[in-house]
């Protein structure tokens, strides 16, 4: 049976056992993955699009009565496929921490103030183009207890689902010249350089928006079906 | 072409963005698939995520994705009609101590490679602090005739086929018990597709 999807992109994804990262150890399976076909129950998935988003989830600054305290940024880009043609109508959620580092998650103890204004969720589905857009504050760094003196850089997480069980992808933007890099077990858990640098946004004056927000641009590619260009309906 | 982007973990701190309604930000999914108004046999699954050192996971999510009681896929690449358009076959479960639970259907066998037919399965995705990537696996029913002739069962060693059965519980009738392994004895079975 002939895969839909192309498997050979796997290889950019981390290994499931990432030694540097703690949690790893008691949760990467020990056993080698079975090897299965990709059969209707893979190539189908679940379809969410412009119908469960509401515009203003698109925006993190204006979930509150007052504005998040930060260095306002737009962060905008395409949803595509690994032949580069564009991911349309997929829903894409974030979450991050504020500002000061801190998410409002409930586990979350770094002594760093919470923002009342600030909630660091968003959704939003592509457009035909595949591009989406966000409004929302930079995040800050924060510490955690993963090594003596672990900070992770500033970052987004972004949850994808693309058109199919296969193509789903959770992942993290993060922010160009980060000095955090060298030393975050999550970033260098992707072990080939040029994959990392794919998940760094970069910074663009075009969509900085004057006495505005500033403006990062960052395209997430999907796995990609190996069906022809023409057939999006299959894709 | 453009290259993948890769994955990262969804961490500890996931439910601000995928099961947020303990932020005050409008909930999307929810761990019923079907409402008692949707054609089947309607089922509870409950099941807990073990790590490596027997503890209970109580900061990961679980996503299932599954077929009708016909075994028909709400999506363009199985195309055929489903009895209820309210049907979308997705569910998602933040886990806490107590595990996760999904309310749904039996689904019904659906079509497999070369003409075969797959014994009724749920797809399962987990996502937790520690794991970079998706794990997924599939829940079969115990007992079902169908999983002797499953074309994905007949590619898992045998001795291991058991750690993708869901069992009924004795005392709650229409309660499955799924757990989850990741590590360690009887680890359950993870696939790659």
């Amino acid at each position: 049976m002939q895969d839909t999807y192309s498997r050979a992109g796997n290889a950019a994804d981390p290994a499931y056992l990432s030694p540097d990262y703690m949690s790893t150890r008691a949760r990467a399976p020990k056993q080698p993955l079975v090897i299965i076909p990709q059969t209707l129950s893979e190539t189908t998935g679940p379809v969410y699009g412009h119908a469960d988003v509401r515009p203003e989830e698109a925006d993190l600054t204006t979930q509150h009565a007052g504005e998040p305290l930060g260095e306002r940024i737009i962060v905008k880009g395409r949803v595509l496929d690994e032949r580069g043609r564009p991911v349309p109508n997929t829903l894409v959620e974030i979450w991050q921490c504020n500002a000061a580092g801190r998410y409002i998650h409930v586990v979350d103890q770094h002594p760093a103030p919470l923002d009342p204004n600030f909630t660091g969720a968003g959704r939003v589905a592509t457009d035909a183009s595949g591009h989406y857009q966000f409004t929302t504050i930079k995040p800050g760094a924060y510490p955690w207890r993963n090594h003596p003196n672990a900070w992770r850089p500033a970052h987004i997480h972004f949850s994808l689902f693309g058109p199919s069980f296969l193509t789903r992808l959770v992942t993290q933007m993060y922010f160009p010249g980060d000095p955090l890099f060298p030393f975050d077990p999550l970033f260098n858990s992707v072990t080939d350089e040029k994959a990392r640098q794919r998940m760094v946004c970069r910074f663009d004056l075009e969509t900085t928006k004057p006495e505005w927000a500033l403006g990062y641009v960052w395209d997430i590619v999907l796995r990609g079906s190996n069906a022809t260009p023409t057939d999006p309906d299959h894709a | 072409m453009p290259e993948r982007t890769p994955s990262q973990t969804v961490g500890p701190f996931l439910h601000i963005g995928l099961v947020p309604a303990g932020y005050a930000f409008r909930e999307v999914f929810s761990a019923t698939v079907a409402d008692p108004g949707i054609a089947g046999t309607h089922i509870r699954i409950e099941g807990r995520i073990f790590d490596g050192e027997g503890n209970v996971a109580p900061d990961a999510m679980v996503e299932i994705w599954q077929a009708d009681h016909q075994g028909r896929y709400a999506h363009s690449a199985d195309g055929r009609p489903l009895t209820s358009n309210s049907f979308r076959g997705f569910g998602r479960c933040a886990t806490d101590k107590g595990g996760f639970a999904f309310d749904t259907i039996r689904p019904g066998g659906v079509p497999g490679p070369n003409g075969s037919t797959q014994a009724p399965h749920i797809n399962v995705g987990i996502f937790s602090r520690g794991l970079l990537k998706r794990l997924f696996t599939r829940l079969y029913f115990a007992g079902d005739p169908a999983n002797a002739a499953d074309p994905i069962l007949a590619l898992v060693p045998a001795d291991r086929r058991d750690t993708l059965m869901a069992k009924p519980d004795p005392a709650k009738p229409g309660l499955l018990r799924f757990d989850i392994r990741l590590q360690g004895k009887d680890e359950t079975v993870f696939f790659d597709a």
